[in-house]
């Protein structure tokens, strides 16, 4: 008996786990799509970017930090003084308040998780709380 | 078609000498040869060159703290084994003419006067001629070129793609008047002799200019030739009228002699050169068939789109045959902006002119930059021509601010 309650909530562990893999998997594939769509002239296929214009998008802190700010990031867009590895970048990003939560989540899941970066998901429920402490 | 042969280069970064194959072929027409003069120097916008052989280098990213790097070639045997640094402002533009060097940062411009001695300048005699001009980070590097009568011409590009009420926003619309023309978006001169002049000390000489990185002065009909990036973002914005192929194709990128007081059409307008129009924008109404800015004049080129035009030289040397006198040689960055197609230029385009006019259709005059047939990812560039400057002997010197090459093409009977 205490071995099938073992294994019942064994198996119910491993189908959350699938269960959040492929929610996040299917995230990402969703992302790539955002990312051809609204990001990849400015920062290029590969997260490279721009020379003097738009930065890359490959392991910055940015990117692989503070989940709050890079949400920030994309609902205001950007313009500051920015340098990365000693190179500064001239343009501004505009918002892209536009896209739903879940797309944002999903564009920042796949960016966080390609290009060398290895951070974790983002969800839409965490996009929708920097929105609305946004208004 | 050459390939670059052998050469000695220094690098600024290890500060010895040390000899170094390019890692490039560089292909040019029947008769030419390519031979790199400097490598690893970083980030070399424009450069110049001195009669006496010395070339300058203007660093967009200081190197031990210096912005401009002269290289010279001491016992002239075709080697640049002498380097001196000095400058500690990063920028782009940079030009000799009479007896002076000109160099800028993003808002201001300097001179030193070029001498005899060892070092060939007087670095300690620099004077600040031209400050207080916009850099609000976007399009903010100031090129300049001079005249024969004691003026400087400086490109105050528009911090803004095409003048948007929210600069890149989708749909956002375009501001009529645009306010941003009466402090950037065109050329303004100045005197070469006053110091710290600003807006108020110089003459708005052309507008409508969105950010012109080449400009120099044609000795042939005594004007003024510039090189434009055209705007951003048609078809990601205007799906509607552009389709991803013809979103990378236009706008063109253009060249065009400016008299003073012409107006070149930004932001209300863009050149076609499928169309030879002047085209609206959609953020002002345009539909990709209306036309507009009537006043305004019209390019003498129209290139493909996003190429990025990153310098511009009218020859006027003799070495070179007799069909390259007079006319315009251009270097052009490279897109980023053709994405998802893939990217285009990395090549030194010629065209054919006299009397300030084209004589022919443009030419791609030295090719493989770029260290690839099919560039797709802008970041897999080998080199990006930035810079160009003409020898005293006439040979024809080309920068990278990638990989802070120069390569001298010379061309032999
Ligand atoms: C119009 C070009 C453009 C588009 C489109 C664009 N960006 Fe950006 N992005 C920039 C620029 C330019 C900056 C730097 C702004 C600054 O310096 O203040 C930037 C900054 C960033 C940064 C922070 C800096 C870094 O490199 O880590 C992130 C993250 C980012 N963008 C992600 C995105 C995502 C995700 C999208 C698509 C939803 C996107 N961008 C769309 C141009 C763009």
């Amino acid at each position: 008996m205490k071995k099938m309650i073992i294994s019942v909530i064994l198996v119910a562990g491993i189908a959350a786990i699938l269960q959040s893999q492929s929610t996040s998997t299917s995230s990402k594939a969703r992302g790539k799509e955002v990312y051809a769509r609204y990001c990849l002239t400015c920062h290029q296929a590969d997260g490279g970017g721009v020379p003097r214009m738009n930065p890359p998008l490959t392991q910055t802190e940015y990117v692989n930090g503070n989940k709050q700010r890079l949400i920030g990031i994309v609902l205001n867009g950007m313009n500051i003084p920015l340098e990365i590895n000693g190179d500064s970048y001239e343009n501004p990003m505009a918002s892209h308040a536009f896209l739903k939560d879940q797309q944002i989540a999903d564009v920042l899941t796949y960016v966080r998780s390609s290009f060398g970066n290895k951070s974790t998901a983002i969800t839409a429920e965490e996009v929708k709380a920097v929105r609305a402490k946004n208004k | 078609m050459k390939l670059t042969t052998l050469i000695f280069v220094f690098s600024a970064t290890l500060g010895s000498c040390m000899a170094q194959q390019s890692d490039v072929s560089i292909k040019t027409p029947d008769g030419f040869t390519t031979t790199t003069v400097a490598a690893n120097f970083g980030r070399v916008r424009h450069i110049a060159m001195n009669s006496n052989g010395d070339l300058y280098m203007k660093l967009e990213r200081l190197s031990k703290g210096c912005g401009i790097v002269r290289l010279r070639d001491t016992n002239k045997d075709g080697v640049m084994d002498d380097t001196l640094s000095f400058g500690n402002y990063v920028g782009t533009g940079i030009a000799i003419k009479n007896g002076y060097l000109y160099a800028s940062n993003n808002s201001s411009v300097f001179r030193y006067p070029l001498n005899n001695s060892k070092l060939g300048i007087d670095t300690a005699g620099v004077q600040r001629i031209v400050t207080g001009l916009w850099d609000k980070r976007q399009h903010n590097s100031k090129s300049i070129a001079l005249d024969n009568a004691g003026n400087i011409y400086v490109n105050i590009g528009a911090p803004s793609n095409v003048c948007q009420e929210q600069d890149r926003q989708r749909k956002s619309k375009g501001r009529t008047p645009c306010p941003i023309l009466d402090s950037a978006g065109g050329i303004w001169q100045f005197k070469v002799d006053k110091l710290n002049q600003s807006y108020a000390d110089g003459i708005r000489y052309a507008t409508g200019i969105r950010n012109c990185v080449g400009l120099d002065w044609n000795n042939e009909v005594n004007e003024l030739f510039v090189t434009v990036h055209g705007r951003d973002e048609l078809y990601q914005s205007y799906p509607e009228y552009y389709d991803q192929k013809s979103g990378a194709e236009l706008p063109s990128e253009t060249m065009y002699m400016v008299k003073k007081g012409d107006d070149c059409g930004w932001p209300y307008v863009h050149w076609d050169h499928l169309q030879n129009k002047k085209i609206l924008n959609p953020e002002f109404g345009g539909d990709r068939v209306k036309t507009g800015a009537d006043n305004a004049i019209s390019p003498l080129v129209g290139f493909p789109g996003h190429l990025a035009p990153n310098a511009l030289l009218i020859y006027s040397g003799n070495q070179f045959p007799a069909k390259y006198k007079n006319g315009a040689f251009i270097a052009f960055h490279g897109s980023w902006n053709r994405s998802p197609e893939p990217q285009e230029g990395f090549y030194v385009v010629f065209v054919p002119m006299k009397n300030g006019k084209p004589t022919g259709k443009w030419e791609v005059f030295a090719n493989g930059f770029a260290g690839m047939e099919t560039v797709v990812n802008l970041s897999a560039a080998k080199h990006r021509p930035c810079g160009l400057a003409q020898g005293a002997d006439g040979s024809l010197y080309v920068s990278d601010d990638s990989k802070g090459y120069v390569w001298k093409i010379s061309y032999k009977n």
